[in-house]
């Protein structure tokens, strides 16, 4: 039931909502909702969720428990390691979440769970009570995964795979490698967060490196046989970049099996040794620790979900979204992560008295750089049948392989939108 | 994500299951557009207005989204990338509704 409290803030918030939101019609329908929310980690997902939360019901009392004032996104992460954007612009806040919205935002770990009696434990001790739990801590890695990568190794050969300090370190090393080095990136087996990442951060290194140290070399050390956008990539490897970045899949033995970071060398599965000038070494992930604490997590290390609602198929009243699911063929990524994030919002608000959720509809688009001047890019629609993700029949595809060079300029050109368009669609910053 | 794992797990979901959720969906969406909506935010911004090179749709004429939206699906629209693609993936009557939604937004 609503109580007194909630609802003199639901009517205040809506007021409020009325005047400044664009669709304060659907906003009252829904405001009779209430409750309490609490939502774990303010990246694609959970700060998508925050704000369509109390876009569709304002009355909802929402707290997004993140540990960083500032929000450093993945995407956008390899533009500035081509040196194409400074690093301040890929960074957000919660100014909109909290000033516009009413969210209210605690900066802090969270460090357990207790699903059965709905609370949340901070670092700080403090202890939240929850009626739905929203959990989207992105990714851990497996840092027991490759002999000798452990987390102070990354501290020499970064990841660079959570955008931060790891980003920086990475840029300045490439920065200090001498023209004529080697730059070594080892990709990990599917599932991993950003399918097309590593290759498309290749592409923009080697933009760097073509255009500042035009005798170095790039070599893609790969765990699996094929990858996201494969011909695409190739085919714009081979129109920008010539023989600069060559990749070597599982079966020629590009399996990273041992690293040492203080030598820069890698060792692979059947026994080859590279040896980098810089070395960049994508780890094997998982759900991060939180979900573990949760419970929601299953033997693969990832959280299977209802796709419906989104809802852990393991323990009631906690929903998950973004990279720490189980939702292929969703790939992870921040498309998706937003996608889901406002799927859950529509549950979260039918669960705490709102009116029911439509059937949701998810759509991703994974764009890719391969030059400034060359964008390429994979869409999918998809729905949600019998609690599984399934892609919409016909839709979505790649770019097409044959397309002339004004396409991939607009595809470009439209990567740039889309960034300023889910940046403001998630924290209100357009970059 | 490749192509072919797409298409691999398309084949999976029975063709009766995907036209009943397609149903469902277009019967739910007359009465609410607003989740549907939310895929094209990620690209056009929150409520179509779009801060960046990919055309704004809030406030546009219901005639002239409805159009754009049937050409896309068509695969007639001059120019266009990727909406050729996503515009398979609703039906009719839901591309009419975010029309008439994003129509109704002031831009
Ligand atoms: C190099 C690179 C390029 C990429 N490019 C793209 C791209 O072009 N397009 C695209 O769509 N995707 C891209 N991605 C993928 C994208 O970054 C992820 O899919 C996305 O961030 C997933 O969102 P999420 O909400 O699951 O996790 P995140 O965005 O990582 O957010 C998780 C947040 O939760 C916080 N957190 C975790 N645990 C706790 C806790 N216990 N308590 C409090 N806070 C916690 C974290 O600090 C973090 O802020 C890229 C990724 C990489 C690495
Ligand atoms: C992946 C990014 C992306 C998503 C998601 C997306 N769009 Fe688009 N949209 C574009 C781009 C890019 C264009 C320009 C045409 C093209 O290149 O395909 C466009 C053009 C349009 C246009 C024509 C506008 C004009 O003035 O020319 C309409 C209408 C439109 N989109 C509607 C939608 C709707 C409705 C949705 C949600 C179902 C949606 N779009 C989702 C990227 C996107």
């Amino acid at each position: 039931m609503i109580s007194r409290r909630n609802l003199l803030k639901s009517i205040g918030a809506t007021a409020l909502a009325g005047s400044a939101l664009a669709m304060p019609a659907l906003a009252r329908a829904n405001g009779n909702a209430a409750g309490r929310v609490v939502i774990v980690g303010g990246g694609f997902g959970g700060a998508t969720a925050a704000k369509y939360i109390k876009r569709r019901a304002p009355g909802i009392d929402v707290t997004l428990v993140e540990a960083s004032g500032r929000f450093y996104t993945c995407p956008f992460s390899n533009l500035y390691l081509g040196g194409l954007r400074d690093f301040d612009s890929i960074g957000h806040d919660y100014a909109e979440l909290t000033g516009r919205y009413g969210v209210r935002l605690v900066a802090d770990l969270a460090r357990d769970v207790d699903g059965a009696g709905r609370t949340v434990t901070l670092a700080s001790g403090e202890t939240l009570a929850y009626d739905r739990l929203v959990l989207a801590p992105g990714i851990d890695f497996r840092w027991d995964a490759i002999e000798g990568y452990d987390e102070a190794a990354a501290e020499l050969a970064p990841h660079a795979w959570k955008a931060g300090p790891q980003t920086k370190l990475l840029k300045a090393q490439l920065e200090a490698l001498e023209d004529g080095g080697l730059f070594v990136l080892s990709a990990p087996a599917d599932p991993f967060r950003c399918p097309p990442g590593p290759y498309e951060r290749v592409s923009l290194i080697a933009h760097y490196l073509k255009t500042h140290k035009p005798r170095s070399k790039i070599l893609i050390l790969d765990a699996k046989d094929a990858f996201s956008k494969q011909g695409l990539f190739t085919a714009g490897w081979q129109a920008l970049y010539g023989d600069l970045i060559e990749w070597v899949g599982l079966s020629n033995d590009g399996k990273v099996v041992r690293v040492d970071a203080a030598a820069g060398e890698v060792e692979t599965e059947f026994g080859t040794i590279h040896k980098a000038g810089v070395l960049n070494v994508i780890p094997p992930q998982k759900a991060g620790f939180i979900a573990h604490a949760a419970g929601v997590v299953n033997e693969s290390g990832w959280v299977p979900v209802r796709a419906e609602t989104f809802e852990s198929a393991q323990v009631p009243g906690i929903h998950v979204v973004g990279d720490a699911t189980i939702a292929a063929p969703m790939p992870k990524s921040g498309f998706s992560a937003n996608a889901q994030g406002k799927v859950v919002a529509a549950a979260v608000v039918a669960a705490l008295g709102g009116p029911a959720s439509p059937e949701p509809v998810f759509a991703n688009t994974c764009y890719s750089l391969v030059g400034p001047d060359y964008g390429i890019s994979v869409a999918g629609v998809y729905r949600a049948a019998d609690g599984k993700v399934v892609p919409v029949e016909g839709s979505g595809g790649l770019s097409p392989a044959e397309a002339d060079a004004a396409y991939r300029r607009r595809e470009a050109r439209y990567t740039l939108g889309w960034y300023a368009a889910i940046t403001q669609d998630i924290w209100g910053t357009a970059a | 994500m490749r192509r072919s794992s797409v298409f691999h797990a398309a084949g999976l979901a029975s063709a009766a299951l995907l036209a009943a959720v397609l149903a469902g969906a277009a019967a739910a969406q007359e009465a609410d557009a607003s989740l549907l909506a939310g895929a094209c935010a990620s690209c056009h911004g929150t409520d179509g207005r779009s801060p960046g090179s990919i055309p704004p749709l809030a406030g546009k004429p219901f005639a002239v989204l409805s159009a754009q939206l049937a050409a896309f699906k068509a695969g007639e629209a001059r120019d266009a990338t990727v909406m050729t693609r996503l515009a398979l993936g609703y039906s009719d009557a839901e591309l009419e509704a975010l029309a008439r939604h994003f129509s109704q937004i002031e831009p």
